[in-house]
Protein backbone atom coordinates (compact mmCIF):
# COMPACT_ATOMS: atom_id res chain seq x y z
CA UNK A 1 0.00 0.00 0.00
CA UNK A 2 1.26 3.44 -0.86
CA UNK A 3 2.41 5.71 1.95
CA UNK A 4 0.88 8.67 0.21
CA UNK A 5 -2.53 7.01 0.02
CA UNK A 6 -4.65 9.64 1.73
CA UNK A 7 -7.88 7.70 2.09
CA UNK A 8 -7.06 4.93 4.51
CA UNK A 9 -10.14 4.20 6.59
CA UNK A 10 -9.10 3.66 10.20
CA UNK A 11 -12.48 4.26 11.80
CA UNK A 12 -12.79 0.59 12.81
CA UNK A 13 -10.02 1.19 15.34
CA UNK A 14 -11.80 4.08 17.08
CA UNK A 15 -13.44 3.83 20.48
CA UNK A 16 -13.80 0.53 22.24
CA UNK A 17 -13.05 -0.37 25.82
CA UNK A 18 -10.09 -2.67 26.21
CA UNK A 19 -8.53 -3.95 29.36
CA UNK A 20 -7.63 -4.67 31.96
CA UNK A 21 -3.93 -4.25 31.26
CA UNK A 22 -2.22 -5.27 34.45
CA UNK A 23 1.20 -4.62 35.96
CA UNK A 24 4.07 -7.06 36.39
CA UNK A 25 4.81 -5.83 39.88
CA UNK A 26 3.00 -4.04 42.65
CA UNK A 27 4.13 -0.48 43.31
CA UNK A 28 7.46 -1.02 44.99
CA UNK A 29 10.43 0.77 46.44
CA UNK A 30 13.18 -0.49 44.10
CA UNK A 31 11.40 0.59 40.93
CA UNK A 32 10.54 3.93 42.51
CA UNK A 33 14.15 4.40 43.53
CA UNK A 34 15.45 3.57 40.05
CA UNK A 35 13.01 6.03 38.53
CA UNK A 36 13.91 8.82 40.97
CA UNK A 37 17.60 8.13 40.47
CA UNK A 38 17.27 8.42 36.68
CA UNK A 39 15.16 11.58 36.89
CA UNK A 40 17.33 13.15 39.58
CA UNK A 41 14.22 13.48 41.73
CA UNK A 42 15.13 13.88 45.40
CA UNK A 43 11.62 14.38 46.72
CA UNK A 44 11.69 12.53 50.07
CA UNK A 45 8.05 11.38 49.87
CA UNK A 46 9.21 8.82 47.30
CA UNK A 47 11.80 7.21 49.60
CA UNK A 48 11.28 8.21 53.21
CA UNK A 49 8.19 6.98 55.07
CA UNK A 50 8.45 9.69 57.71
CA UNK A 51 8.62 12.46 55.10
CA UNK A 52 5.70 10.88 53.24
CA UNK A 53 3.64 10.76 56.44
CA UNK A 54 4.48 14.37 57.11
CA UNK A 55 3.09 15.14 53.66
CA UNK A 56 -0.14 13.34 54.50
CA UNK A 57 0.43 9.85 53.10
CA UNK A 58 0.49 6.51 54.92
CA UNK A 59 4.01 5.76 53.72
CA UNK A 60 6.13 6.32 50.64
CA UNK A 61 4.30 6.90 47.36
CA UNK A 62 5.31 6.53 43.74
CA UNK A 63 5.88 9.63 41.64
CA UNK A 64 2.55 10.07 39.90
CA UNK A 65 4.37 10.79 36.63
CA UNK A 66 5.72 7.23 36.81
CA UNK A 67 2.21 5.99 36.00
CA UNK A 68 2.90 4.15 32.75
CA UNK A 69 6.07 2.49 34.00
CA UNK A 70 3.99 0.12 36.14
CA UNK A 71 2.13 -1.38 33.22
CA UNK A 72 4.83 -1.35 30.54
CA UNK A 73 5.46 -4.68 28.87
CA UNK A 74 9.22 -4.53 29.36
CA UNK A 75 12.02 -6.13 27.45
CA UNK A 76 10.10 -9.25 26.42
CA UNK A 77 7.20 -7.18 25.16
CA UNK A 78 4.82 -9.37 27.08
CA UNK A 79 1.80 -8.23 28.97
CA UNK A 80 1.46 -9.33 32.57
CA UNK A 81 -0.94 -12.16 33.42
CA UNK A 82 -4.59 -11.21 33.53
CA UNK A 83 -4.22 -8.66 30.74
CA UNK A 84 -6.60 -8.37 27.84
CA UNK A 85 -4.96 -10.28 24.97
CA UNK A 86 -5.94 -7.58 22.50
CA UNK A 87 -3.50 -4.80 21.72
CA UNK A 88 -4.90 -1.50 23.00
CA UNK A 89 -2.95 0.35 20.30
CA UNK A 90 -3.80 -2.13 17.53
CA UNK A 91 -4.11 0.72 15.06
CA UNK A 92 -0.36 1.29 15.33
CA UNK A 93 0.36 -2.27 14.23
CA UNK A 94 -2.07 -1.84 11.36
CA UNK A 95 -0.29 1.35 10.31
CA UNK A 96 3.08 -0.33 10.68
CA UNK A 97 1.95 -3.00 8.24
CA UNK A 98 0.96 -0.26 5.82
CA UNK A 99 4.53 1.08 5.84
CA UNK A 100 4.34 3.71 8.58
CA UNK A 101 7.29 2.28 10.48
CA UNK A 102 8.29 5.06 12.84
CA UNK A 103 6.51 6.38 15.90
CA UNK A 104 7.00 9.32 18.21
CA UNK A 105 5.00 10.34 21.23
CA UNK A 106 3.84 13.94 20.90
CA UNK A 107 1.45 14.64 23.78
CA UNK A 108 0.83 13.23 27.18
CA UNK A 109 -1.81 14.63 29.50
CA UNK A 110 -2.04 12.96 32.86
CA UNK A 111 -4.49 13.73 35.61
CA UNK A 112 -3.78 12.25 39.02
CA UNK A 113 -6.64 11.33 41.31
CA UNK A 114 -4.57 9.61 44.02
CA UNK A 115 -0.89 8.86 44.47
CA UNK A 116 -0.09 5.14 44.13
CA UNK A 117 1.32 3.78 47.35
CA UNK A 118 3.61 0.86 48.07
CA UNK A 119 1.88 -2.43 47.38
CA UNK A 120 -0.81 -1.03 45.07
CA UNK A 121 -1.50 -3.16 42.01
CA UNK A 122 -2.30 -0.96 39.08
CA UNK A 123 -4.12 -1.77 35.89
CA UNK A 124 -5.62 0.32 33.14
CA UNK A 125 -8.37 0.26 30.58
CA UNK A 126 -7.96 1.85 27.18
CA UNK A 127 -9.95 3.43 24.42
CA UNK A 128 -8.80 5.04 21.18
CA UNK A 129 -10.19 8.52 21.39
CA UNK A 130 -9.17 9.90 18.02
CA UNK A 131 -7.24 9.15 14.83
CA UNK A 132 -6.32 12.07 12.61
CA UNK A 133 -6.44 12.36 8.86
CA UNK A 134 -3.12 11.62 7.23
CA UNK A 135 -0.78 14.50 8.05
CA UNK A 136 2.53 15.63 6.68
CA UNK A 137 4.92 16.97 9.31
CA UNK A 138 8.63 17.74 9.43
CA UNK A 139 9.20 14.10 10.40
CA UNK A 140 7.19 12.40 7.72
CA UNK A 141 3.71 11.42 6.61
CA UNK A 142 1.43 9.66 9.04
CA UNK A 143 -1.35 9.75 11.59
CA UNK A 144 -1.87 11.17 15.07
CA UNK A 145 -3.53 8.61 17.31
CA UNK A 146 -4.84 9.46 20.80
CA UNK A 147 -5.37 6.79 23.42
CA UNK A 148 -7.30 7.53 26.60
CA UNK A 149 -6.28 5.26 29.46
CA UNK A 150 -7.79 5.11 32.91
CA UNK A 151 -5.64 3.63 35.65
CA UNK A 152 -7.10 1.85 38.65
CA UNK A 153 -5.72 0.23 41.79
CA UNK A 154 -6.57 -3.19 43.26
CA UNK A 155 -9.69 -1.70 44.88
CA UNK A 156 -10.84 -0.51 41.45
CA UNK A 157 -10.43 3.09 42.53
CA UNK A 158 -9.41 5.35 39.66
CA UNK A 159 -5.84 6.49 40.19
CA UNK A 160 -5.23 8.56 37.07
CA UNK A 161 -6.28 9.22 33.53
CA UNK A 162 -3.94 9.70 30.63
CA UNK A 163 -4.36 10.95 27.10
CA UNK A 164 -1.39 9.76 25.10
CA UNK A 165 -0.95 10.93 21.53
CA UNK A 166 1.55 9.46 19.12
CA UNK A 167 2.49 10.20 15.53
CA UNK A 168 2.85 6.99 13.55
CA UNK A 169 4.61 7.83 10.34
CA UNK A 170 6.74 7.00 7.35
CA UNK A 171 9.88 9.16 7.59
CA UNK A 172 10.65 11.47 4.71
CA UNK A 173 13.24 10.15 2.32
CA UNK A 174 16.56 11.87 2.91
CA UNK A 175 18.34 11.89 -0.43
CA UNK A 176 21.42 13.57 1.06
CA UNK A 177 22.01 10.97 3.75
CA UNK A 178 24.32 8.12 2.85
CA UNK A 179 22.78 4.79 3.84
CA UNK A 180 26.14 3.25 4.74
CA UNK A 181 29.13 4.26 6.79
CA UNK A 182 28.98 6.22 9.98
CA UNK A 183 26.92 8.96 8.39
CA UNK A 184 23.30 8.13 9.02
CA UNK A 185 20.73 10.86 9.18
CA UNK A 186 22.42 14.11 10.07
CA UNK A 187 21.80 15.84 13.33
CA UNK A 188 19.99 19.13 12.91
CA UNK A 189 22.13 22.15 13.64
CA UNK A 190 21.51 24.09 16.81
CA UNK A 191 19.25 27.06 16.23
CA UNK A 192 21.21 30.22 16.82
CA UNK A 193 20.48 33.92 16.68
CA UNK A 194 20.92 35.79 13.44
CA UNK A 195 24.17 37.72 13.35
CA UNK A 196 24.00 41.43 12.58
CA UNK A 197 24.96 42.63 9.13
CA UNK A 198 28.23 44.52 9.26
CA UNK A 199 28.74 46.88 6.37
CA UNK A 200 30.57 50.17 5.84
CA UNK A 201 27.76 52.07 7.57
CA UNK A 202 27.30 49.77 10.57
CA UNK A 203 30.73 48.20 11.21
CA UNK A 204 31.72 50.94 13.69
CA UNK A 205 28.64 50.16 15.78
CA UNK A 206 29.27 46.41 16.01
CA UNK A 207 32.98 46.90 16.54
CA UNK A 208 31.96 49.07 19.48
CA UNK A 209 29.81 46.25 20.84
CA UNK A 210 32.77 43.89 20.43
CA UNK A 211 34.88 46.35 22.42
CA UNK A 212 32.22 46.73 25.12
CA UNK A 213 31.02 50.19 24.20
CA UNK A 214 27.90 51.64 22.67
CA UNK A 215 28.68 54.03 19.84
CA UNK A 216 26.52 56.76 18.37
CA UNK A 217 27.18 58.09 14.89
CA UNK A 218 27.92 61.84 14.74
CA UNK A 219 27.78 64.14 11.72
CA UNK A 220 31.06 65.96 11.26
CA UNK A 221 29.26 68.74 9.42
CA UNK A 222 26.67 69.78 12.03
CA UNK A 223 27.55 67.51 15.01
CA UNK A 224 24.05 65.98 15.03
CA UNK A 225 23.92 62.48 16.52
CA UNK A 226 21.98 59.82 14.67
CA UNK A 227 20.88 56.22 15.04
CA UNK A 228 20.43 53.84 13.29
CA UNK A 229 23.60 54.35 11.27
CA UNK A 230 23.20 55.88 7.82
CA UNK A 231 25.63 57.21 5.23
CA UNK A 232 24.31 60.78 5.17
CA UNK A 233 23.21 63.28 7.82
CA UNK A 234 19.44 63.84 7.66
CA UNK A 235 19.99 67.42 8.91
CA UNK A 236 22.76 68.76 6.68
CA UNK A 237 23.30 65.92 4.17
CA UNK A 238 26.96 65.72 5.00
CA UNK A 239 28.59 62.39 4.20
CA UNK A 240 31.31 62.94 6.80
CA UNK A 241 30.84 61.29 10.15
CA UNK A 242 32.56 59.88 13.17
CA UNK A 243 31.14 58.54 16.41
CA UNK A 244 30.99 59.15 20.14
CA UNK A 245 30.76 56.69 22.98
CA UNK A 246 27.41 56.68 24.74
CA UNK A 247 27.33 56.94 28.54
CA UNK A 248 25.00 53.94 28.66
CA UNK A 249 22.33 55.74 30.63
CA UNK A 250 18.87 56.21 29.24
CA UNK A 251 15.18 55.84 29.81
CA UNK A 252 12.64 53.42 28.45
CA UNK A 253 10.90 55.27 25.63
CA UNK A 254 8.64 52.41 24.55
CA UNK A 255 8.54 48.61 24.57
CA UNK A 256 6.80 45.55 23.23
CA UNK A 257 6.57 42.10 24.77
CA UNK A 258 7.02 39.34 22.22
CA UNK A 259 4.90 36.32 23.15
CA UNK A 260 4.26 34.56 19.88
CA UNK A 261 5.55 33.05 17.72
CA UNK A 262 8.37 31.77 19.89
CA UNK A 263 11.58 31.67 17.87
CA UNK A 264 13.91 29.07 19.41
CA UNK A 265 17.04 31.11 20.19
CA UNK A 266 15.15 33.70 22.23
CA UNK A 267 13.63 33.45 25.69
CA UNK A 268 10.00 34.32 26.16
CA UNK A 269 8.26 36.52 27.02
CA UNK A 270 10.82 38.60 25.15
CA UNK A 271 10.95 42.21 26.30
CA UNK A 272 12.02 44.47 23.46
CA UNK A 273 12.80 48.02 24.44
CA UNK A 274 13.13 51.28 22.60
CA UNK A 275 15.61 53.14 24.78
CA UNK A 276 16.18 56.86 24.64
CA UNK A 277 19.81 57.47 25.49
CA UNK A 278 20.74 60.53 27.50
CA UNK A 279 22.59 61.75 24.38
CA UNK A 280 19.19 61.92 22.67
CA UNK A 281 19.21 59.07 20.14
CA UNK A 282 17.03 55.99 20.52
CA UNK A 283 17.81 52.38 19.86
CA UNK A 284 16.10 49.01 20.00
CA UNK A 285 17.47 46.47 22.43
CA UNK A 286 16.45 43.88 25.00
CA UNK A 287 15.32 44.77 28.49
CA UNK A 288 16.28 42.74 31.56
CA UNK A 289 15.96 43.00 35.30
CA UNK A 290 12.23 43.58 35.30
CA UNK A 291 9.12 41.42 35.08
CA UNK A 292 6.90 42.19 32.13
CA UNK A 293 4.08 43.31 34.39
CA UNK A 294 6.29 45.88 36.08
CA UNK A 295 7.65 47.54 32.95
CA UNK A 296 6.78 51.25 32.76
CA UNK A 297 7.66 53.80 30.13
CA UNK A 298 10.14 56.29 31.50
CA UNK A 299 11.99 53.79 33.69
CA UNK A 300 15.71 54.57 33.97
CA UNK A 301 17.83 51.93 32.27
CA UNK A 302 21.52 51.16 32.13
CA UNK A 303 23.51 49.62 29.31
CA UNK A 304 25.21 46.28 29.81
CA UNK A 305 26.71 43.62 27.58
CA UNK A 306 25.92 39.97 27.66
CA UNK A 307 27.21 36.91 25.86
CA UNK A 308 23.93 35.66 24.39
CA UNK A 309 25.61 32.70 22.74
CA UNK A 310 29.17 31.46 23.04
CA UNK A 311 31.32 34.03 21.27
CA UNK A 312 28.42 36.37 20.48
CA UNK A 313 28.07 39.44 22.64
CA UNK A 314 25.23 41.93 22.47
CA UNK A 315 24.24 45.10 24.24
CA UNK A 316 21.09 45.19 26.33
CA UNK A 317 19.56 47.38 29.00
CA UNK A 318 18.85 46.69 32.62
CA UNK A 319 16.18 48.50 34.57
CA UNK A 320 17.80 50.40 37.42
CA UNK A 321 16.50 49.48 40.82
CA UNK A 322 15.09 46.22 39.43
CA UNK A 323 16.20 42.67 40.24
CA UNK B 1 13.17 21.25 49.09
CA UNK B 2 11.13 23.16 51.63
CA UNK B 3 8.72 24.44 49.03
CA UNK B 4 7.05 27.73 48.29
CA UNK B 5 4.62 29.80 50.30
CA UNK B 6 1.23 29.66 48.65
CA UNK B 7 0.09 32.96 50.07
CA UNK B 8 3.10 34.85 48.75
CA UNK B 9 2.69 33.50 45.22
CA UNK B 10 1.64 35.75 42.39
CA UNK B 11 0.68 35.00 38.83
CA UNK B 12 3.77 35.69 36.78
CA UNK B 13 6.24 34.47 39.39
CA UNK B 14 9.11 32.63 37.76
CA UNK B 15 10.45 29.28 38.87
CA UNK B 16 14.21 28.96 39.15
CA UNK B 17 15.77 27.58 35.99
CA UNK B 18 16.89 23.97 35.95
CA UNK B 19 19.47 22.83 33.41
CA UNK B 20 19.43 19.12 32.62
CA UNK B 21 22.50 17.79 30.78
CA UNK B 22 21.05 15.39 28.21
CA UNK B 23 23.47 12.49 28.16
CA UNK B 24 23.13 9.05 26.59
CA UNK B 25 23.34 7.82 30.18
CA UNK B 26 20.27 9.84 31.17
CA UNK B 27 18.32 8.88 28.04
CA UNK B 28 19.01 5.17 28.41
CA UNK B 29 18.75 5.19 32.20
CA UNK B 30 15.41 6.97 32.18
CA UNK B 31 14.04 4.76 29.36
CA UNK B 32 14.89 1.66 31.37
CA UNK B 33 13.60 3.12 34.64
CA UNK B 34 10.31 3.65 32.78
CA UNK B 35 10.55 0.15 31.23
CA UNK B 36 10.50 1.59 27.72
CA UNK B 37 12.66 -0.65 25.52
CA UNK B 38 11.88 0.95 22.17
CA UNK B 39 15.17 0.90 20.32
CA UNK B 40 15.13 4.62 19.50
CA UNK B 41 15.88 5.24 23.18
CA UNK B 42 19.00 3.06 23.45
CA UNK B 43 20.19 1.89 20.02
CA UNK B 44 21.75 4.56 17.82
CA UNK B 45 21.86 2.42 14.68
CA UNK B 46 18.25 1.40 15.22
CA UNK B 47 17.25 5.02 15.71
CA UNK B 48 19.08 5.99 12.53
CA UNK B 49 17.35 3.26 10.54
CA UNK B 50 14.10 4.98 11.53
CA UNK B 51 15.30 8.36 10.33
CA UNK B 52 16.57 9.84 13.59
CA UNK B 53 20.17 11.07 13.81
CA UNK B 54 20.67 9.61 17.27
CA UNK B 55 18.84 8.07 20.20
CA UNK B 56 16.45 10.48 21.91
CA UNK B 57 14.71 10.85 25.25
CA UNK B 58 11.39 9.04 25.71
CA UNK B 59 8.26 10.91 26.66
CA UNK B 60 7.95 9.14 30.01
CA UNK B 61 11.31 10.57 30.99
CA UNK B 62 10.29 14.03 29.87
CA UNK B 63 7.11 13.65 31.88
CA UNK B 64 9.07 12.56 34.93
CA UNK B 65 11.48 15.47 34.59
CA UNK B 66 8.63 17.97 34.27
CA UNK B 67 7.04 16.51 37.41
CA UNK B 68 10.36 16.72 39.21
CA UNK B 69 10.85 20.33 38.14
CA UNK B 70 7.43 21.24 39.55
CA UNK B 71 7.89 19.44 42.86
CA UNK B 72 11.52 20.55 43.30
CA UNK B 73 9.93 23.98 43.39
CA UNK B 74 6.72 23.13 45.25
CA UNK B 75 8.36 20.98 47.91
CA UNK B 76 7.47 17.58 49.39
CA UNK B 77 4.04 18.72 50.51
CA UNK B 78 3.03 19.78 47.01
CA UNK B 79 0.69 17.34 45.23
CA UNK B 80 0.72 16.92 41.49
CA UNK B 81 -2.79 17.02 40.02
CA UNK B 82 -2.06 17.26 36.32
CA UNK B 83 0.87 17.17 33.98
CA UNK B 84 0.08 17.95 30.35
CA UNK B 85 3.01 18.06 27.98
CA UNK B 86 3.63 18.46 24.30
CA UNK B 87 6.90 17.36 22.76
CA UNK B 88 8.79 19.33 20.14
CA UNK B 89 12.50 19.18 19.35
CA UNK B 90 13.99 15.85 20.45
CA UNK B 91 16.47 15.61 23.31
CA UNK B 92 19.56 14.08 21.73
CA UNK B 93 22.71 13.15 23.68
CA UNK B 94 25.13 16.01 24.18
CA UNK B 95 22.50 18.71 24.43
CA UNK B 96 21.30 20.57 27.50
CA UNK B 97 17.66 21.12 28.28
CA UNK B 98 16.84 24.13 30.42
CA UNK B 99 13.52 24.25 32.22
CA UNK B 100 11.79 27.52 32.86
CA UNK B 101 8.44 27.89 34.52
CA UNK B 102 5.94 30.55 35.39
CA UNK B 103 2.96 30.65 37.70
CA UNK B 104 -0.14 31.15 35.55
CA UNK B 105 -2.90 30.68 38.13
CA UNK B 106 -3.17 30.70 41.92
CA UNK B 107 -6.26 29.74 43.91
CA UNK B 108 -5.53 30.46 47.55
CA UNK B 109 -8.76 28.83 48.67
CA UNK B 110 -8.03 25.41 47.24
CA UNK B 111 -4.26 25.75 47.10
CA UNK B 112 -4.31 24.90 43.42
CA UNK B 113 -1.52 26.46 41.41
CA UNK B 114 -0.96 26.16 37.68
CA UNK B 115 2.45 26.44 36.10
CA UNK B 116 3.47 26.86 32.53
CA UNK B 117 6.63 24.85 31.99
CA UNK B 118 8.98 24.90 29.04
CA UNK B 119 12.11 22.86 28.47
CA UNK B 120 14.37 24.19 25.79
CA UNK B 121 17.39 22.64 24.13
CA UNK B 122 19.68 23.86 21.35
CA UNK B 123 17.09 22.96 18.72
CA UNK B 124 14.19 24.77 20.34
CA UNK B 125 11.48 23.67 22.74
CA UNK B 126 11.74 20.03 23.64
CA UNK B 127 8.67 20.27 25.83
CA UNK B 128 5.98 22.79 26.55
CA UNK B 129 3.17 22.18 28.92
CA UNK B 130 1.34 22.90 32.08
CA UNK B 131 1.38 21.44 35.55
CA UNK B 132 -1.28 21.80 38.19
CA UNK B 133 -0.37 21.16 41.77
CA UNK B 134 -1.93 21.70 45.14
CA UNK B 135 0.26 23.48 47.65
CA UNK B 136 -0.17 23.39 51.41
CA UNK B 137 -1.37 26.47 53.22
CA UNK B 138 -4.78 26.90 51.57
CA UNK B 139 -7.05 29.30 53.42
CA UNK B 140 -10.08 27.03 53.13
Amino acid sequence: MSKVEAHIDLSAYLGGDRGPYTSWDPVNRPMIRHWCEAMGDDNPIYRDDAAAREAGFDGIVAPPTMLQAWTMRGIREQRPPGSDARDPFEVLTALENMGYKAVVAVNCEQEYLRYPGEGDRLYYRSTIESISEQKRTALGVGFFVTELSTYFNQRDEAVATMRFRVFKFAPHERPGAAPSGEGGPSRPAAVTRMRPVRNRDTAFFWEGVDAGELRIQRCQGCQTLRHPPAPACPECQSLDWDHIRASGRGVLYSFVTMHYPEIPPFDYPNLIALVELEEGTRLVSNLVGVSRRDVRIGMPVQLEFSEVEPGFRLHRFRVLGGD
Amino acid sequence: MSGVNLNALRVGDQLPELAIPVTARLIVGAAIASRDYQNVHHDKAGAQALGSPDIFMNILATNGLVGRYATDWGGPRARLNKVAIKLGAPNYPGDTMTFRGEVTAVDETSGRVTLEVKGKNSLGYHVTGSVELTLPGARA
